[in-house]
């Protein structure tokens, strides 16, 4: 490969969830770290967002999620992942999660969870470390 | 791993994997590229270009839902600028394009332009041969924002389809060369904004100027006007779509652009090959850092340095490639 390739990375809004003020910030902080970004818009359904991250083959799906419905919406979006073959794909969380589903939501599937007022740099590391330790598992995957 | 059976059987995740192998360059992409070439030809491939702000990506939506009222399978392959600085993007266009997100018949990739000129990106075309050769009837490629000269969309796809919209300064914008001398199919978007009627006649001029300049021209451009946002227009620009499909097969044009295609691409590729590696063995030679160091001191010109490397490295007189 003649360079390293970018994450790849989904931004996704779930449900009737509309404040995007969050996942723009976040969106502009990955980019000026060197990552393709992809919106997926509002008012997405799992399905649709499952079909969204497979087509374009991202590393990672983050929901943002600031108005409930995550416990539903997030794990279904974890199962459709995994049954459409995208089971390999990175899945984190930022927004409004009570401590008390945080338990449920990494038990399926979700690997991390960054709550308001999360700094975009420790998003951008742990998204970096990530792919790095991939790169050892699994060299040229 | 082996996907390209998988692939022509149109599997989603394994196209959408060879295509990322594809954009990383990593050497699976080619691999795979290889099995499927002799799949691929089948497919209508359409450009869609014009300058930024036009609603290029608003119009691929409603083309996407008028092909599939026809029963025509889509694939798109969107492309945005990627930072110079950082080399990170923002791929925004599929937001317009979401409400297909759960329609089997519709692939939709975005892709970083990645530093490559010409309003695509080095692998956008490999992307259009993977989903060709995955099945898709209609495969489009839709343009970053595009301005007068960058158009290499046009010797990649069947139909070039150019976008414009009111407003845009079009009185001597429109009939400058440039971007009014290609498009097979013109959409007029933003139709119910002011000024649509005036850009409407700008543009019947523009053409009709071109219709005088090339008289042997078989192929008339239509000019549609769209309003995307509201869904409307997307009905007559298929009708002008499949028209030309059906023009370039009449006229036995769809296989020749396709030869003419294939040769173009060839030669860009072996191009781009044949520079990295001539500079590569070029530039490490002794007598080149020997001259750059000359160019560097102001005592020799760049040009009569080259010229003195190219002689070195007999490949002749180094004349700038137009």
């Amino acid at each position: 490969m003649a360079k390293t390739p970018p994450i790849r990375i989904l931004l996704a809004k779930l449900g009737l969830d509309t404040h995007t003020v969050g996942v723009t910030v976040i969106a502009h902080a990955l980019r000026d770290a060197g990552m393709e970004v992809i919106f997926s818009g509002l008012k997405q359904t799992p399905e649709m967002v499952a079909n969204t991250a497979i087509q374009e083959d991202v590393d990672v799906v983050g929901v943002s999620s600031l108005s409930a419905g995550h416990m539903r919406n997030i794990p279904m979006l974890a199962r459709l992942l995994r049954e459409k073959g995208g089971g390999d794909k990175l899945l984190i969380v930022g927004g409004v999660i009570p401590e008390e589903d945080m338990p449920m939501l990494l038990e399926a599937g979700v690997s991390k969870i960054f709550t308001m007022g999360a700094d975009t740099r420790d998003i951008i590391a742990y998204l970096q470390a990530w792919r790095a330790a991939q790169a050892v598992a699994a060299p040229a995957s | 791993m082996d996907r390209a059976p998988a692939v022509l059987q149109g599997d989603v995740g394994a196209g959408a994997r060879v295509i990322r192998w594809l954009e990383d360059e990593d050497p699976r992409g080619r691999e795979h590229l290889a099995r499927l070439y002799p799949h691929t030809g089948r497919a209508h491939l359409i450009g869609v270009t014009g300058p930024a702000g036009v609603g290029k990506s608003s119009v691929v939506d409603i083309i996407i839902t008028a092909y599939r009222a026809r029963g025509l399978k889509v694939g798109v392959v969107a492309v945005d600028p990627t930072s110079p600085f950082t080399g990170g993007a923002i791929l925004g266009d599929r937001v317009r394009m979401q409400r297909h997100a759960a329609d089997d018949g519709v692939f939709i990739r975005s892709m970083g332009a990645r530093g490559q000129m010409g309003g695509l990106a080095r692998a956008s075309f490999d992307a259009m041969l993977v989903l060709d050769a995955m099945g898709y009837d209609v495969v489009l490629v839709e343009t970053v924002g595009v301005g007068q000269d960058e158009l290499e969309v046009v010797s990649l796809t069947h139909t070039t389809v150019l976008i414009s919209a009111p407003g845009l300064g079009d009185e001597v914008q429109a009939i400058k060369a440039g971007l009014m001398e290609v498009g097979d199919v013109l959409v007029l978007n933003k139709a119910d904004r002011d000024g649509a009627h005036q850009a409407m006649s700008q543009i019947e001029l523009a053409l009709h100027l071109r219709e005088i300049s090339a008289p042997d021209a078989t192929w008339r451009p239509p000019l549609v006007a769209a309003t995307a946002t509201r869904g409307e227009g997307g009905e007559a620009i298929v009708d002008a779509l499949q028209a030309h499909r059906a023009h370039l097969e009449d006229t036995g044009e769809f296989a020749a652009q396709a030869a003419r295609r294939a040769y173009h691409v060839f030669v860009r590729v072996l191009g781009d090959v044949a520079r990295a590696r001539l500079l590569d063995e070029a530039l490490i030679r002794a007598d080149a850092r020997a001259l750059i160091d000359e160019v560097r001191a102001r005592r020799l010109d760049p040009h009569a340095a080259a010229a003195t490397l190219s002689a070195a490295l007999r490949i002749g007189a180094l004349e700038p490639l137009s």
